[in-house]
């Protein structure tokens, strides 16, 4: 088979789906690894989502979901996060377009709606444990931190992993490695809303109903 | 200063253990001087320790799997011993406290730190080279996925001497496994090695399914992948759906454990059934992490030696996925007497038997790939046969358990220890020891002695049947499993045959032992100079053994499926040398190493409550994937004069 022949054929095979076009570009393959990794810890998630689900009439005598909600809080912390996944979103194309001065702009507003996001819920926790409601009070109770509150540990990591990113611009520039780091960088944000929205409907919502 | 670390952390009472753990130390330190005097340490840290290889961690995997075969297999004669002499007024050698540590020992160990090696390992080497590519997506992330494994053995074996195990069974069911019931460390080193060595095992799940969907040669389709690459991205795809969960679920316990919390205590709530569901809801999709590269094994086994393709390549992938979605749906076979209802254990009692239909399919894919073949009986060959024999009877006797009237009858009896023995030694370790005879000469440029594998190979066989049909008829006669001691003489028969049949096992250990010094002895005479020992199937036999770091000089171009088949069938091996391209390399990194030493002391500290130990050692690793994150330039070059001459060296000694 000559060369035209065989690259003609390889590009036939990738065409029509089969997977024939031999490796991908490091970008992809960096992406889709990240992809997979969030799957899983979706489903670390979920094993949390289930546990909640099984145990929160369990509140052993102890305060319900309904005493101890505050929705309004709970919209602002929401409000918080969507609004920096929007920044975080703008930060991207920022960079994606090397304008490393805007980048650093939406960084920063990204930074701070996740601190305020993380700061809203520390009150929140605090004031529970305060009122006697800690993890340790009841079933119901223990899920509740353990799933809200490995979500704020992930925000936590995101927060740490964005400084981590702005350092490395700071530092290197818009380069492609750097670019692959923060397109990671944005996965990981906006999976945390995904799950986020999961927490605020089935935790919060629900819980404020009954 | 040291939270609940004290001198009487070390059983000086307890002989057993001191001696072994002596012997282990002594074993060591000399490794460790021999190393030293010798110089060696610069060659183990450039060639090994931070090798990012995938050829070299696979056989990192595998040998760290074939040590701990020896201590999984330690505490099962052990064991055998104990119930074969501690029958009516006879105590045994063994006192109960010590009993319970080494079967909860037994099971996680050979799980765990055993099987999952032997498998991941195989993987590692394998993949990459039948793909027709250089290393796995991330190779740097292998690298941490194999040491955070070693770190999860070291820290199981540091609980021999310091402290102690679990006496909860491999399972750790809560409310046992809780703070009020098992107050000591023992469960928090189950705990801790776990966490540690399932997030090495969740990386490999994420690396390969990204290898094997984004790292193919040119032309390579889905369906003119090797069928073990199958396998191994079926395994790997239930590794990133299952081994989260074990994580949450462990994370829980722990939870319960150190912070006082309610998942799984009787009181405040907390509901263990949980526990159970939520276990298995991880644990039955592993049995399928290990058994489907076995079957991946024997697929390529099968067809190479009987000398034509695996009949009915399409259905086998098929099966591959029916089983890897099946493997979801069947876990609360695991505790049908936990009293869910009629209904619901039916459905699950009716999903576990369908999951007999891809598996027989493959069974008869094998015999018919064997009928008619030319078969060549390496040793290989022979624990393919013995595998589907054995491996049938485990599934009639799975099936068997699969109706839930039965498994009342038969839950948590020596019946249901025979069954998944009898899988896991007839599918798993038959599997993954063809795989070692079958790749071995890839990885070390010469063929292992034939007959002391078969040898070994009659040893496995004839003592894994000696060793628990026996059991099989002790849990119809009503003996339940774990017991320290046998309230029935009746029964004392039996477990004597059993006790032989696990010595018979040993010598088959014994034989792969010397099969291995008898090969590195002779392997001058056993060289394996075209590469192509097996006359093999698959692109991984095209290359060198052992191949170069780069695996193939030119990507291969593949057209068909069984590829090298094919090429060497259209006789183009003599082809004009190719204009050499620059390939880019990784580079070694420490990376994994250092990351993994933290991860032993960090766990080690959790376990002892010693604080300021894990908040350091928790910022050394984040500084260390911190540092690791920071930097651009991970890869080396070769240039094309250097694998030119590598080529021509390669082809200068090939027999003409």
């Amino acid at each position: 088979m000559t060369l035209t022949a065989a690259t003609d054929f390889v590009a036939a095979e990738s065409a029509r789906g089969r997977g024939g076009g031999g490796p991908a570009p490091t970008r992809i393959v960096v992406a889709y690894g990240f992809w997979i990794f969030l799957l899983s810890d979706f489903v670390l998630f979920s094993g949390l989502f289930a546990a909640y689900a099984v145990l929160r009439h369990e509140t052993a005598g102890g305060p319900t979901g309904a005493e101890l909600f505050n929705l309004r809080n709970v919209f602002i912390e929401t409000m918080c996060l969507l609004l920096s996944s929007y920044t975080c979103g703008l930060g991207a194309l920022s960079a994606e377009r090397r304008r490393p001065e805007r980048f650093f702009v939406f960084a920063a507003l990204t930074f701070v709606l996740g601190a305020a996001f993380l700061a809203i819920e520390a009150r929140e926790f605090a004031g529970m444990v305060g009122k006697g409601a800690g993890p340790g009070r009841s079933a119901f109770l223990s899920s509740f931190f353990t799933l809200v509150g490995t979500h704020g540990v992930h925000v936590t990591g995101g927060l740490v992993f964005l400084a981590y990113m702005v350092a490395q611009v700071l530092v290197k520039g818009l380069r492609p490695p750097v670019l692959r780091r923060l397109l990671c960088f944005s996965l990981f944000w906006h999976a945390l809303d995904i799950i986020w929205v999961g927490v605020f409907t089935l935790v919060y919502l629900i819980g404020d109903f009954h | 200063m040291l939270g609940r670390l004290t001198w009487a952390a070390i059983p000086f009472d307890q002989p057993l253990p001191l001696y072994a753990m002596g012997v282990v130390l002594l074993v060591i330190l000399a490794v460790l001087a021999i190393v030293t005097v010798r110089g060696w340490w610069p060659y183990l840290w450039r060639e090994w320790l931070t090798s990012v290889d995938h050829k070299r961690i696979g056989v990192m995997y595998v040998a760290l799997g074939l040590v701990m075969l020896l201590r999984g297999y330690s505490d099962a004669i052990m064991m055998r011993s104990q119930q074969a002499i501690a029958v009516g007024s006879a105590q045994g050698y063994l006192p109960p406290d010590h009993y319970d540590q080494i079967f909860s020992a037994h099971g996680t160990i050979m799980i765990f730190l055993v099987a999952m090696p032997l498998v991941i390992g195989l993987m590692n080497f394998a993949v990459p080279l039948q793909l027709g590519v250089r290393d796995v997506a991330f190779p740097v992330m292998n690298s941490i996925s194999f040491w955070l494994t070693a770190a999860g053995a070291l820290l199981i074996n540091v609980s021999l001497v310091i402290g102690n195990f679990a006496r909860t069974g491999w399972m750790a069911y809560p409310p046992l496994s809780e703070l009020a019931f098992s107050p000591d460390v023992g469960v928090d080193y189950y705990l801790w090695s776990l966490q540690i060595s399932g997030v090495g095992t969740l990386m490999t799940g994420i690396n390969f399914v990204t290898t094997i969907l984004k790292l193919r040669c040119p032309g390579m389709t889905y369906m003119r992948m090797p069928v073990f690459c199958w396998t191994a991205l079926a395994a790997s795809m239930l590794i990133v759906a299952a081994f989260p969960v074990l994580t949450a679920t462990f994370a829980m316990l722990l939870l319960d454990r150190y912070l006082g919390m309610h998942f799984f205590t009787n009181d405040a709530g907390g509901n263990q059934m949980m526990y159970v569901n939520l276990f298995w809801a991880w644990g039955h999709p592993e049995v399928y992490i290990l058994i489907l590269p076995c079957f991946g094994v024997f697929s390529e086994v099968a067809a190479t030696f009987s000398g034509k393709g695996l009949f009915s390549y399409r259905s086998m992938v098929w099966a591959t996925l029916g089983i890897c979605v099946l493997s979801f749906m069947v876990w609360l076979h695991h505790f049908f007497t936990m009293g869910a209802g009629a209904n619901v254990n039916a459905f699950f009692g009716i999903m576990s038997a369908i999951i007999a239909v891809p598996t027989g399919a493959k069974v008869f894919n094998w015999l018919f790939t064997l009928f008619r073949g030319r078969i060549v009986f390496r040793t290989p060959v022979l624990f393919l046969i013995g595998f589907m024999v054995t491996f049938v009877i485990g599934g009639l006797t799975g099936v068997l358990l699969a109706v839930p009237p039965v498994d009342f009858v038969l839950h948590n009896s020596t019946f249901l220890v025979a069954h998944f023995h009898n899988v896991i030694i007839g599918g798993v370790v038959f599997g993954a020891l063809a795989g070692y005879n079958y790749w071995f000469p890839k990885a070390f440029g010469f063929t292992l002695h034939d007959g002391w594998g078969k040898a070994s190979f009659w040893c496995w066989l004839i003592g894994f049947y000696l060793a628990f049909m026996p059991l099989y008829v002790l849990g119809l006669m009503g003996m339940t499993r774990r017991l320290e001691h046998i309230p029935d003489a009746s029964w004392q028969p039996l477990l004597l045959v059993a006790e032989v049949g696990a010595l018979v096992i040993f010598l088959g250990i014994l034989c792969q032992i010397i099969q291995l010094y008898a090969s590195i002895r002779t392997r001058a005479a056993r060289r394996d100079l075209t590469g192509d020992p097996w006359n093999g199937r698959t692109l991984e036999w095209s290359t060198p053994s052992p191949p170069p770091a780069y695996n193939f000089a030119v990507l291969p171009r593949v057209e068909t499926i069984d590829a090298f088949a094919e090429i060497k069938r259209r006789g183009v091996a003599a082809a004009p040398e190719p204009a050499y391209e620059p390939i880019e390399m990784p580079r070694n990194s420490p990376t994994g190493f250092i990351l993994s030493f933290f991860a032993v002391v960090l766990g080690f500290a959790a376990i002892w409550h010693i604080w300021w130990i894990v908040i350091l050692c928790a910022l050394a690793m984040a500084v260390t994937v911190m540092a690791f994150g920071w930097s651009d330039f991970r890869h080396h070059e070769i240039s094309p004069g250097e694998i030119a001459r590598l080529e021509r060296a390669r082809l200068a000694g090939l027999p003409s």
